[in-house]
């Protein structure tokens, strides 16, 4: 560690994927001073990862070139691990990092939410934006076995993906039935743009049989997953396979909206139609207002940083085509909805918290998040609950709402800086507890 | 691919290509990279930085997560079992 870096910056905007690329480019481009932190060591977020041996995606190249024109400073490597009004605590690995803002811009984005089932803490059982991730990270896949599993979209992205990449997709598991996807399919009628890319990525993966109504019921395998058993609900089989690639759509990232007393409904950032938070001067865009796709995350985020740098007039002129990719927010939500049966996958000795290794049984002698933390030590390890608390959420229909500073684990640097976060002009007092 | 540069992963050298994440360099080295609490062996799953599983030591500071770490040449890695 070299010291403490600091920044003053009109707008900050935190997480460098679409929206927030978006939101900075905005800002940057109305004459704000602008300070972009992401943790990843590359602008583009999930979706616009390169890495390795990718091909650039066209429109990840016109926003990041759009980015790049402005005068934005971009902090990759970056983990934001604390805010407060008019402030951010941030760390690379080199530096500690305070950003000192007029207005803030949270573009956080999603994570993928994972359920236990048995074996699903085998090595090689990964996310299925996990496995993409890894890959563009350069691990080879090339005559791979996988398969995919879980819901979403983004199934059908990763088996694209990784398909041109040389991998042999076992098969697409989509655990939603046909009809309310057919439904979907409806929805998407209005947006051919949408229909095009599911088409194009239907036929990069067209080797891979796509099961609806099919869910996993167990990883199977010694020291890595050698197969999975997957039910589409009258019978079982079992697929061979060298990584099982499992997730169940996305849950928004909320811990730095929590932090700062931005009001949440129904799990995502309460906004205006300015992206205005219900803290003042703070913003929101992207999958934490919605989980709605790429074209709604650019769009929002436009919004929110030409509001941010006080240029409402051009933010204005973007709600009516906020208003179309809206739509597809509520349409995903119906289509995605997890079926009951995956609540009932986890056996009593199945993991339930990877970190602290809480099996599923002393889970459930609870009745609340805070129960069971307090006595299982569940959601207290390094992720901070973000892998089993979300489970929770969504099994245990449990209340989960962490957030308390640092909203990441930091050098003890970091953490005696928070101590000290009384002395910003700002800010008041030490984190609290509990 | 790209140049080639050497990292050690527990005391081994490990020949990677650069841009390579340490997460996939002691995957491909070890197959795991830690184990649990009670003693399972765990690869990553997130693949982005949020579920901790893919944490190993690297040059001397312990819990980097090696998914959002890109391999430099010269690099010490230790994964958790060998600790």
């Amino acid at each position: 560690m070299n010291g403490v870096n600091e920044k003053v910056c009109d707008v900050a905007v935190v997480g460098a994927g679409p929206a927030g690329i978006a939101a900075a480019s905005a800002a940057a481009e109305a004459g704000a001073s602008v300070v972009l932190l992401d943790d990843n060591p590359a602008p583009g977020g999930q979706i616009w990862r390169g890495g390795v041996g990718m091909g650039d995606h066209p429109e990840a190249t016109r926003w990041l070139e759009r980015l790049n024109a402005g005068r934005t400073t971009i902090l990759s490597g970056t983990r934001v691990y604390h805010a407060e009004s008019g402030a951010l605590w941030a760390e690379s690995d080199e530096q500690e990092q305070r950003v000192r803002f007029g207005r803030l811009v949270l573009a956080t984005g999603a994570r993928e939410l994972f359920l236990p089932f048995p074996g699903w803490t085998l090595p090689n059982v990964v996310g299925a934006g996990g496995l993409q991730a890894l890959v563009k990270s350069g691990l080879p896949i090339e005559n791979k076995r996988v398969m995919v599993a879980g819901t979403g979209p983004l199934l059908l992205a990763v088996a694209a993906c990784l398909s041109e990449k040389g991998a042999q997709i076992a098969c697409i598991c989509e655990q939603a039935p046909l009809a309310r996807l057919g439904r979907f399919a409806m929805t998407l009628a209005a947006f051919p743009g949408k229909l095009r890319e599911g088409a194009r990525l239907r036929l990069a993966a067209r080797k891979a049989p796509y099961r609806t109504g099919c869910w996993p019921v167990a990883a199977l395998g010694k020291e890595r997953v050698e197969a999975v058993r997957v039910s589409q609900g009258s019978h079982e089989r079992e697929i061979a396979c060298d990584y099982l690639a499992c997730g169940f759509h996305l849950v928004p990232n909320l811990e730095l909206p929590r932090l700062l007393n931005c009001r949440v409904a129904a799990g995502y950032v309460e906004v205006d139609e300015w992206q205005q938070t219900s803290a003042p001067g703070v913003y929101c865009a992207g999958e934490p207002t919605g989980i709605g796709g790429v074209e709604l995350s650019l769009v929002e985020g436009q919004i929110a940083g030409y509001t941010a740098a006080r240029r409402e007039e051009a933010a204005k002129r973007l709600f009516a085509q906020r208003a179309r990719y809206r739509k597809l927010v509520p349409a995903m939500q119906e289509a995605f909805r997890l079926r009951p049966e995956l609540a009932t996958l986890a056996k009593p000795d199945t993991i339930f918290c990877r970190c602290e290794d809480v099996p599923f049984e002393r889970m459930q002698e609870h009745h609340s998040w805070k129960a069971a933390k307090l006595h299982t030590r569940c959601g207290m390890g390094p992720c901070q609950g973000r892998v089993c608390g979300a489970a929770a959420e969504h099994l245990l229909r449990w209340a989960v709402s962490t957030a308390r500073p640092p909203v990441f684990p930091v050098s003890c640097a970091g953490l005696a800086s928070l101590g000290r976060a009384g002395d910003s002009p700002e800010s008041s007092g030490p984190p609290s507890g509990g | 691919m790209a140049e080639r540069i050497t990292v050690q992963i527990n005391g081994q050298p490990c020949d990677v290509p650069a841009g390579m994440s340490v997460a996939v360099a002691v995957m491909l080295a070890e197959g795991t990279s830690r184990l649990s609490v009670s003693g399972q062996p765990r690869g990553p799953l997130c693949g982005m930085g949020t579920c901790f599983e893919c944490r190993v030591e690297i040059d001397g500071r312990a819990q980097r997560r090696s998914c959002q770490t890109l391999c430099r040449s010269g690099m010490e890695i230790v994964t958790h079992e060998r600790r």
